[in-house]
């Protein structure tokens, strides 16, 4: 019966290309060339002004004096997804709310990585049982995402660990040592 | 000053600054993008870029290369040819507008007469290239983005000429090295003494002319995405922001040389003197766009229209006045 009560059918894509970020090779395609810039790219992801549900919250407190991501060059967050690079799926994705996000995500130029944070962008959450008829389970049937960041919502922490993730995914190996080897 | 009488030598002169006011705006852009971001830091006790590179020096630099390699993106049913001619309009008249500043008693690259009114006269190319920017992307923020520049452009640019033009008044003269020969060594004797409430307005048109937070209503982000550069990726943004980060410089550069006694200061006049009063400027634009929260569009003009306005014609009527009364 649930079926039959939907309001909005979610957007069919087809099978995305599990790139990270890119969607065709470089034209100059140098390795020297390549990495210079995947570092520049590493070193300033900015991101989009854009959150769904209370895991916003958390990413607010991650740009803020606490946990202040800007010492990664990643807090420029960009209000015109045409000018940032990486797109934070912070909470929810509803299916009223697919339609907008899928085309956030089209609206970006090409060196561009999604990162779905907290549960239910992740897989559902709490909204993953039976007869669930609002909520789309897990951002990743919508767009391809690049890193998965549980936790309901996330620490400030794993979010920058998540900005860490999608730094390794473009240079191949991770570019910060981790907090045990820092306290060690 | 005719084509006819331009010299061999003032041609090479003229060449060797305008690669050297583009060396300058490009330096000066990578310099502010990393006071502005270290500032911010500061402001919001936090300690801003800090990783990459030794204190994250590099972190302009990174972001530069980045916007580089991003990739240009063409709307469906943009104006082609103003959509790519916005960014250039925007960044390249304001290399003009360097050329009549004196840096120093002798670092003026072209010493025109009337070096002020080209500097007005030009200004309006930035503008023009907002306004362009916002028409040829078909967007609506971008549209509504143009038309807020447009307006408060316009508005603000009459109070900065009769601030200005007080100070004209003063020295007699529309040279900028005559204005700046004019003042003396010390502060007391710069035109901020005699000319205060000038000085105040045209401080507060400076930061409204360069579309600067409080004043920075044409790329609001909480109403309009991000205004007339929208949908802008790549270079495109990266030649506005350079393109902002020059107008800064060069209302600076202005203030330095009407109000703060252009490249005379205490002990040892010379061009470094311009180059710290005009970045003292600089740091102040950057602080007050940290401290103050954005004011509502209403609220940009009535400042304009009911006070800086009516307060500027007061202050050039005084100022005409007392000269009258007590001479040049």
């Amino acid at each position: 019966m649930a079926e039959k009560n939907l309001a909005l059918t979610p957007p069919k894509l087809p099978e995305p290309a599990r790139t990270t970020g890119w969607l065709k090779p470089p034209l100059i395609n140098l390795r020297p060339v390549n990495f210079f810039f995947d570092v520049n790219r590493a070193m300033s992801l900015w991101p989009v002004t854009f959150g769904l549900a209370c895991c916003a919250i958390e990413m607010m407190a991650m740009s803020m004096a606490r946990w202040d991501i800007s010492r990664f060059g990643a807090e420029v967050f960009r209000p015109s997804v045409r000018q940032s690079d990486v797109m934070l799926v912070t909470g929810t994705v509803t299916k009223k709310m697919a339609p907008t996000v899928v085309r956030l995500y089209e609206q970006m130029p090409a060196p561009k990585w999604v990162v779905a944070v907290g549960n239910c962008a992740v897989s559902g959450g709490p909204f993953n049982f039976a007869e669930q008829y609002g909520v789309v389970m897990g951002v990743d049937k919508l767009i391809p995402v690049d890193v998965y960041v549980p936790g309901c919502p996330p620490r400030p922490e794993a979010y920058q660990e998540g900005i860490f993730k999608v730094q390794e995914l473009i240079l191949g190996s991770r570019w910060w040592p981790k907090a045990e080897e820092i306290v060690s | 000053m005719e084509l006819s009488n331009i010299s061999v030598t003032g041609l090479i002169v003229l060449i060797v600054a305008c690669l050297l006011v583009i060396a300058l705006m490009v330096v000066n852009a990578i310099v502010m993008v990393y006071a502005e971001r270290k500032g911010a830091g500061f402001i919001q006790r936090r300690p801003g870029p800090y990783e990459v590179g030794p204190w994250g020096i590099l972190q302009p630099v990174v972001d530069s290369m980045k916007l580089l390699g991003k990739q240009i993106f063409v709307p469906s049913n943009v104006d082609f040819f103003l959509f790519f001619a916005a960014p250039v309009l925007a960044f390249f008249p304001v290399l003009i507008l360097f050329l009549p500043i004196p840096f120093g008693p002798v670092l003026t690259a072209l010493k025109v007469p009337d070096g002020i009114v080209l500097i007005l006269a030009f200004a309006g190319f930035g503008l023009l290239a907002n306004l362009l920017a916002g028409y040829a992307s078909n967007n609506k923020y971008g549209i509504l983005g143009a038309g807020r520049a447009v307006s408060q452009g316009v508005a603000y640019e009459i109070p900065m000429i009769l601030a200005l033009l007080a100070v004209v008044f003063q020295t007699g003269s529309m040279n900028l090295s005559e204005i700046a020969e004019a003042q003396g060594r010390w502060p007391w004797s710069w035109n901020i003494a005699c000319q205060p409430l000038a000085f105040f307005i045209y401080l507060v048109t400076l930061v409204a002319e360069t579309n600067r937070a409080p004043f920075d209503l044409p790329e609001g982000e909480s109403e309009l995405t991000a205004g007339f550069h929208t949908e802008y990726s790549g270079m495109g943004f990266a030649l506005f922001f350079l393109a902002e980060y020059a107008n800064m410089l060069l209302v600076s550069f202005v203030c330095a040389t009407f109000f703060l006694g252009g490249y005379k200061g205490p002990f040892l006049d010379g061009f470094w003197w311009t180059f710290i009063k005009a970045y003292a400027v600089m740091c102040f634009i950057v602080w007050i766009r940290w401290t103050f929260p954005r004011v509502r569009f209403d609220q940009l003009l009535n400042i304009n229209w009911k006070w800086l306005l009516p307060l500027s014609i007061l202050n050039l009527w005084v100022t005409a006045v007392v000269l009258k009364i007590v001479g040049p």
